[in-house]
């Protein structure tokens, strides 16, 4: 069978490039364009799959670069990870793309919207594909730029290009730690390519340290604590890209670096554990911050990082099989949540879920889908969620992490209770001001069922009912050892009686005692409460440690530009002026004094001898006959 | 015999009337017409000079005819002149054209 997998982000990149030129000409057409590209794209990931499976694997394309005695070749890798993110990212590109035609149907920028969703299609497809970490780097950078460009895309808001720039740079931030591992396997390991990571387990720092600063990219990407900022403030973008892009795959992509450097990590043992703390911190500071927080989306953010936070936690114990697994799960029912929510936000215009409710009786498809996602990414058996999550607290039991156990066992809990909050406010209940529900387009709600099918079976496929199919899958090939395949029934017994307890919580506050519990509750612990509310005021410490210095050292170097650096240029210009003065007033009296004296004194002569010129052809005659009897005289008498 | 000298003197003769006329008078054609009298004032010294030398064989008077055509042409191309001049100025009194003038 023919390699075709390098072919896979060409198609996205041509409908970028023809939606960004003749976007004003073809208008709606380019949702049509985008959505066929990423549906060859789709096609095209299958078949790599199917290659795949019958044993093709990576390839290179062609030499790129040729420094000092090596060469950078352009390659594409196939592996089961890539296969499974290809798949994953294509499938949910395309049903988002469809339902974004409904969504921004109104929209002014249409054409552009679908281009940008085209260029990111590409460069993450790029970045799956890159055989080493130059392309992966690229591509990093491409979808970084067009999460920075959707975001900020109503950027008539000034709130949503504010948050495009946050967002660029607080993950330039972990970048640049990306950027400098790069460059410490390169001098050190003189290697950028993935297949060869394997090899690197000397017991090296330099090699700890290279690891820890590729994770801080990923940090900074998949908004890990303390770069998370970002990613709630990105809910600024319209909802598609939320769902797409800062749920399902371009946040992924950080968890998908360190699955992709898994060998090296794990010959690292301390990078590994501080994968696992950061994942397990984050996991559980965003759980507590998304139980208080008011906007539906970015409830649905905090979830998205404490998500992230848990495939951190999965890969950092060892996890290979239980990250990835839960990646992918997450990415079919965390966008199946950003669009229920878009398509609520897309019928009531507002954001507020304490402005919600009792819409699931006007909304029924998008209720009913959002109900399963939310069962999904409680944990509630047989959804997607429960056998991931699963997967991954028994292996931080079984790797013995107790501390981190508590953690992740805390987050399922706050889980449940806070995605049980949400459905309970939005969807039941009374409404609580002045709302008029009303279904969603079909164009909306299809993709909807699409993705609420994969939130409900998708799970299964890594589960013991299909031999963890999934899991033998993601090691073809792979020479680390497996993890335990074994069910562990007392965790998952445990983590379903969590997901439960949650959900019940949630019940007991938000429909029995009609909201009247929490009120209490925030007196009881309203430090407490404020402290979560305002998101541990990671926001404000940032402004106080790093803004409003750099603000003032901005300002001071305004200052000085404009004191000093100004001043110069300013007085070299007066100075300049000054001796422009002098040389006019030369110019000015000598020189041209000079050349008009010379005219002058030309002038009086001529007056004098213009006499002489009287115009009178006789007297010129006259003047000429005598000056010839003169010549003839003085001939004579000389020459005699 | 009429002697030599008398012909040089009436070439001297014609010759001064000439200049005279050039000199003095205000109208073109009296001009044109006295530089044909100074023409004809060297014709005839040419004429005498040939007639008059030791080994006389006529190149004088040859010449003579010469500046009889030549005289000619030069009187054509001045009345010519003397024309157009009139047609631009309606005069051709010389003292009145001054165009040179400053």
């Amino acid at each position: 069978m023919v390699n075709l997998a390098h072919l896979i982000p060409v198609f996205p990149f041509a409908a970028f490039v023809v939606n960004i030129l003749f976007g004003r000409r073809v208008k709606k057409f380019s949702a049509i364009v985008s959505i066929s590209a990423s549906t060859i794209s789709l096609c095209l990931s299958i078949y790599t799959l199917v290659c795949f499976l019958k044993g093709q694997g990576s390839y290179t394309l062609f030499k790129w670069l040729i420094f000092g005695g090596t060469s950078l070749n352009i390659g594409v890798i196939v592996d089961p990870l890539t296969c499974m993110m290809l798949v994953v990212v294509t499938i949910i590109g395309t049903l988002i793309q469809i339902y974004s035609i409904g969504y921004m149907k109104d929209d002014a920028r249409f054409s552009r919207f679908f281009a940008y969703m085209s260029l990111f299609m590409g460069s993450m497809l790029g970045l799956l594909l890159a055989d080493n970490f130059v392309m992966l780097y690229i591509f990093w950078e491409g979808v970084g730029l067009c999460s920075y460009l959707l975001i900020s895309f109503w950027f008539e808001k000034p709130s949503a290009a504010r948050a495009g720039m946050k967002a660029f740079i607080t993950t330039r931030i972990g970048d640049t730690g990306l950027l400098i591992g790069i460059f410490i396997l390169i001098f050190s390991a003189h290697t950028v390519y993935f297949s060869e990571l394997g090899n690197l387990n000397g017991a090296s720092p330099l090699f700890t340290a290279a690891a820890i600063l590729i994770f801080c990219g990923a940090v900074g990407k998949s908004a890990q604590f303390p770069l998370h900022v970002w990613l709630p403030d990105a809910m600024e973008g319209p909802t598609p890209v939320s769902a797409l892009i800062h749920a399902a795959t371009m946040v992924a992509a950080g968890v998908y670096l360190v699955a992709r450097c898994f060998i090296f990590f794990s010959s690292h043992g301390q990078a590994l554990i501080c994968v696992a703390y950061v994942g397990g911190i984050t996991a559980f500071f965003a759980a507590t911050i998304a139980t208080v927080n008011n906007d539906i989306k970015r409830v649905l953010a905090y979830s998205t990082i404490s998500q992230l936070g848990f495939m951190m936690m999965g890969l950092g114990v060892g996890g290979y099989s239980a990250g990835t697994f839960h990646l992918m799960t997450h990415a079919f029912f965390k966008a199946l949540l950003f669009l229920c929510a878009g398509s609520v936000i897309h019928s009531i215009h507002t954001q507020d879920i304490q402005k919600m409710g009792g819409v699931f009786r006007k909304m029924k498809i998008t209720g009913l889908t959002f109900v399963i996602a939310s069962l999904a990414i409680s944990g509630i058996p047989p959804f997607a969620g429960f056998w991931s999550k699963d997967e991954i607290l028994s292996e931080i039991m079984r790797n013995g992490h107790p501390f981190l156990f508590v953690l992740a066992a805390v987050t399922s809990l706050l889980t449940a209770f806070y995605m049980f909050r949400l459905i309970f406010l939005v969807l039941f209940g009374k409404s609580r001001s002045e709302i008029h529900p009303h279904e969603s387009p079909k164009v909306m709600t299809v993709p909807l069922s699409i993705l609420a099918v994969f939130a409900i079976f998708i799970g299964l496929v890594g589960s013991p009912f299909m031999n963890n199919a999934f899991q033998n899958f993601i090691y073809l090939g792979q020479t680390h050892e497996s993890e335990s395949l074994k069910p562990d029934y007392a965790v998952m017994g445990f983590s379903t009686l969590l997901a439960v307890l949650g959900i019940g919580i949630a019940y007991l506050l938000y429909i029995l005692n009609k909201n009247i519990l929490p009120q209490r509750v925030r007196q009881h612990f309203s430090p407490l409460y404020n402290l979560v509310y305002n998101k541990y005021y990671v926001d404000e410490i940032y402004d106080f440690l790093f803004i409003r210095p750099t603000m003032r050292l901005a300002k001071l170097a305004f200052k000085f530009d404009l004191g000093v650096i100004d001043g110069t240029v300013n007085g070299v210009a007066k100075l300049t002026v000054i001796f422009s003065k002098i040389a006019a007033w030369i110019d000015r009296y000598i020189v041209d004094g000079a050349v008009n004296m010379t005219a002058k004194i030309v002038g009086i002569f001529s007056l004098v001898l213009r006499r002489t010129q009287t115009g009178y052809i006789q007297t010129y005659l006259l003047i000429a006959f005598f000056g010839l009897v003169i010549i003839i005289f003085v001939k004579l008498i000389i020459g005699g | 015999m009429i002697p030599e000298s008398h012909f040089l003197m009436l070439g001297a003769a014609l010759f001064s009337i000439g200049v005279f006329g050039v000199f003095t008078r205000r109208n073109a054609i009296g001009i044109l017409m006295s530089i044909e009298l100074i023409l004809n004032a060297a014709n005839i010294n040419l004429i005498t000079f040939s007639k008059f030398s030791a080994s006389p064989d006529g190149l004088g008077q040859i010449f003579a005819l010469f500046v009889i055509a030549i005289a000619a042409a030069s009187a054509v191309v001045g009345l010519c002149l003397v024309i157009s001049i009139y047609r631009n100025s309606k005069t051709i009194l010389v003292n009145k054209i001054n165009l040179m003038k400053w």
